[in-house]
C-alpha cells in the first residue's frame, strides 16, 4: 500500500528508485555463552567471508584504480588467515563470534597505531572492517553507506560529514532523512551536489529496505510503493530535465548580457569526462591533493606534469587554474610528518606547508608551469590559506619564477578578505573559498554537524566578506571568483553575481541549474537580491527573502 | 633455515598496493613463508594484517625465511618481488 511521508524539501529534483537505509555501527551485545563452538566458528568466517566479498564488489565497481587498489588491500585484511586463526581460538575458548572479532581486530589495531605514520591513519580503515564483520556476525546490516551496486534513495537519522565522504553522486538518486533542517550538512551536501533531497521525513526509516520509492525534493514529499506507471513517469521526467540541462550551453551571463563565468571544481582529468564539464568555461578549482594521497613520498616532477597536462589538455584552451598543495587540517598527509598539532585547522596547512617544506611547493610550481608550456594551455596558478598581502607577496614571487605568470590567492582566512585590496596589490586575481572562509569567520568546524547553521553560505556576515573582496577586484579591475558550495546554489549565484563577483566554479552538475537562473535575471537585478541578502537578519531570512523576491526560471 | 635479507625497493613502501602483490604472492607458494625486520619478530608473509604492520618503508631490510620443500625457490620469487618498484605499474589515470 502506498504511504505519503512528508518532510522538508531542500534541493529540488524528482526522482524515483528503491529506499536503502544507512545502518548505524553496531554496538557489541552483553558477550553471550557459547554452547555450539562448531555453529559460532561458522557465524565468524562467514561474517569475515561476506566482508571481504562485500569489499572485492565495491573495488569492482570502483572506477579511480587508486581507491578499486585499497578496497582489495582492505579485503585482504578480512581475508588475513592469522586474523581468522586467533579468532578461532578465541571462540573455541568461550567467546561468542561478535566479541571474538572485535578483540582480535584491537590487537592489530594497537599494532597499526604503535607503527605510527601511514599505518596509524588506517586505523580508521580497520575500524570501518571490524564494523562490518561485529554486524555480519550478529546478522545486521553492514554499517554504512550502503554500495549495492544499482542506484538507490539513501535514507538515514542524519547525514554527518564523516558519513558522505565516499557517497557516490552517480549512484545515491536523493537522501531523505528523519532529522535535520534546511541547513543541515545533508541539505548542504545535497544542494552542493545536486540531489534532491528532504529532511526531517518523519517515518523515512520505518520504510522497508528496497521499497521503490518517488522523491520530490521542493514540496518535500516520500510516495512509498511508488507503482511502475509512476516510476516510468517520474524517469521519464529526470531524463528530459538531464536532457535540457545538457542543451543549456554557453557562458554564463545574466538576461541583460553581464558575464559571470561558470566555471567546475575537479580533482582529476576523470571528472571531466561527464557530461556535465562540457559545458564549462574552464576549470575554476584543480584540486591537486589526490595525486598526494597515499604517498609516504611526495610524486616527482614528472608525475606531476604528466597528471596536470592531462587536465590542461583536456580543456583544450579554456583556462584552468590550479590550486597548489592544499594539505593538513582534514586532509593530512604522510609525507608531510604533520602529525600532533593540536589544532590542525589552525596550523600548519595549505601555503603555510611550504615555510617547512619548501622543496613541495616549487617542485609543484615547476611541474605546473611544464605541463603548461607542454600542453600551450591558458594556466593560473593559486595558493591555499593565504593571510596576508606578504604571503600572497611571496608566492606570487616563487611562482613567477617558476616561469607562471597568471597568479592569485585564495580566500579562506577573515585576515586575507579584510585586505583584499592590498592582496590584489601582489596578484592577479582572488578567489573565495566560502567553505573555509565559513569555517573561520565563524569559529565553527566544518566537521562539526551541530554548526551546520552557522556555516550556511547564506550568512550575512559571509556575505559581507565576499562583498569586500568583490569591491576591491572591482576597483583594481581584476577577477574575484567563488569556488565552494556557494557557487552552486542558483539562487546564491545570483545574489554573488549582484556583489560583483566575477565567476563561479561548482561541480559539474551545479552548471545547468546556475547559469539558467543567471539567465533569467539582469544585473540590476541580481544587485537588488545581493542588497537584500546583505540587509539580512540572518541565513535563513536571506535564503527566504531573496527566494521570494527572485524571478521564476523558465523549464 | 634458508633467508633472503631483501631492501624493500617500493617508492611507498610495503602498503596498500605493493602489500597486497607480496601477501597474494606468499600465499600462493607451497611453504609458509615468513617475514621480519632485523631484530624483530618473524610474522607469517601470507598475512595482510602482520605483513603491513612491519611498517617496512622504501628500503627497510626485511628478511624472508621458509623451510622444507620449494623453500628456496619460494624465497628466491618473493626476494625478486619485494626487490620491484610495485608502484611502476602503468599508471591507469
Amino acid at each position: 500500500m502506498s504511504e505519503r511521508l512528508t518532510g522538508i524539501g531542500v534541493s529540488a529534483g524528482l526522482v524515483a528508485g528503491p529506499l536503502l537505509r544507512v545502518a548505524p555501527a553496531p554496538r557489541l551485545p552483553e558477550p553471550a555463552a557459547v554452547t555450539d563452538v562448531q555453529a559460532e566458528l561458522a557465524r565468524a568466517s562467514a561474517a569475515l567471508a561476506a566482508v571481504a566479498a562485500e569489499l572485492r564488489r565495491r573495488a569492482d565497481a570502483a572506477r579511480r584504480p587508486e581507491a578499486a587498489e585499497i578496497l582489495q588491500a582492505q579485503a585482504m585484511m578480512a581475508e588475513d588467515p592469522l586474523l581468522n586463526e586467533t579468532i578461532a581460538d578465541a571462540i573455541r575458548g568461550g567467546r561468542d563470534a561478535a566479541h571474538a572479532i572485535a578483540d582480535a581486530f584491537a590487537e592489530h589495531r594497537r599494532a597499526f597505531q604503535a607503527a605510527g605514520g601511514y599505518l596509524a591513519e588506517r586505523v580508521t580503515d580497520l575500524d570501518d572492517i571490524r564494523d562490518r564483520a561485529v554486524a555480519a556476525s550478529l546478522g545486521r546490516p553492514m554499517p554504512g553507506i550502503p554500495a549495492p551496486g544499482h542506484p538507490y534513495v539513501l535514507a538515514a537519522r542524519d547525514l554527518a560529514p564523516a558519513d558522505t565522504a565516499d557517497l557516490d553522486p552517480e549512484q545515491v538518486l536523493a537522501l531523505v532523512t528523519e532529522a535535520g533542517g534546511p541547513t543541515s550538512h545533508t541539505a548542504i551536501l545535497a544542494r552542493a551536489l545536486g540531489l534532491p533531497a528532504v529532511v526531517s521525513c518523519a517515518g523515512a526509516l520505518s520504510v522497508p529496505e528496497g521499497t521503490v520509492v518517488r522523491v520530490d525534493g521542493s514540496s518535500g514529499e516520500v510516495l512509498t510503493d511508488a507503482d511502475e506507471a509512476l516510476v516510468t513517469a517520474t524517469r521519464a521526467a529526470a531524463a528530459a530535465r538531464r536532457d535540457r540541462d545538457t542543451r543549456s550551453q554557453g557562458p554564463g551571463r545574466t538576461s541583460d548580457g553581464h558575464e559571470v563565468k561558470l566555471l567546475v571544481n575537479i580533482g582529476s582529468a576523470a571528472q571531466l569526462r561527464g557530461d556535465g564539464a562540457a559545458g564549462a568555461e574552464g576549470v575554476g578549482l584543480f584540486r591537486t591533493e589526490l595525486l598526494f594521497l597515499d604517498r609516504s613520498t611526495a610524486p616527482g616532477l614528472d608525475e606531476q606534469a604528466r597528471a596536470y597536462a592531462e587536465v590542461f589538455a583536456a580543456m583544450s584552451g579554456r583556462p584552468v587554474v590550479i590550486r597548489t598543495l592544499d594539505a593538513g587540517a582534514d586532509k593530512p598527509l604522510p609525507f608531510l610528518d604533520q602529525a600532533g598539532e593540536p589544532n590542525p585547522a589552525l596550523g600548519v596547512r595549505g601555503l603555510r606547508v611550504a615555510r617547512r617544506r619548501p622543496e613541495v611547493l616549487r617542485t609543484q610550481l615547476e611541474a605546473i608551469d611544464l605541463a603548461a608550456q607542454r600542453t600551450g594551455a591558458d594556466v593560473r596558478v593559486m595558493a591555499p590559506m593565504v593571510a596576508t598581502a606578504a604571503e600572497a607577496h611571496e608566492f606570487a614571487t616563487i611562482a613567477r619564477a617558476a616561469g607562471l605568470s597568471n597568479v592569485g590567492v585564495m580566500v579562506e582566512v577573515p585576515a586575507a578578505a579584510l585586505r583584499a585590496r592590498q592582496l590584489l596589490d601582489q596578484v592577479d586575481f582572488l578567489s573565495i573559498g566560502t567553505n573555509d572562509l565559513s569555517q573561520y569567520v565563524f569559529a565553527a568546524d566544518r566537521q562539526c554537524g551541530d554548526l551546520a547553521e552557522l556555516l550556511d553560505p547564506w550568512q550575512p556576515a559571509l556575505l559581507q566578506l565576499i562583498a569586500a573582496c568583490a569591491t576591491a577586484g572591482g576597483a583594481a579591475g581584476k577577477p574575484v571568483g567563488v569556488c565552494g558550495e556557494a557557487a552552486a546554489d542558483p539562487l546564491l549565484a545570483v545574489v554573488l553575481a549582484g556583489l560583483g563577483v566575477t565567476s563561479l566554479s561548482m561541480s559539474p552538475r551545479a552548471l545547468a541549474p546556475v547559469r539558467a537562473t543567471l539567465a533569467a535575471h539582469t544585473l540590476a537585478d541580481c544587485a537588488r537580491l545581493a542588497r537584500l541578502a546583505l540587509a539580512a537578519e540572518d541565513a535563513e531570512q536571506a535564503r527566504a527573502t531573496v527566494r521570494s523576491e527572485a524571478r521564476p526560471v523558465p523549464d | 633455515m634458508p633467508e633472503r635479507t631483501v631492501s624493500v625497493g617500493s617508492t611507498s613502501g610495503l602498503h596498500a598496493r605493493p602489500a597486497a602483490i607480496f601477501v597474494a604472492a606468499a600465499a600462493a607458494q607451497p611453504v609458509a613463508v615468513s617475514v621480519r625486520r632485523p631484530g624483530g619478530r618473524p610474522v607469517p608473509a601470507r598475512s595482510m594484517l602482520s605483513v603491513l604492520s612491519l611498517g617496512a618503508t622504501h628500503g627497510t631490510e626485511v628478511i624472508l625465511a621458509a623451510e622444507g620443500d620449494g623453500a628456496e625457490a619460494a624465497l628466491d620469487a618473493l626476494a625478486d618481488l619485494l626487490r620491484c618498484n610495485l608502484d611502476e605499474e602503468p599508471a591507469d589515470v
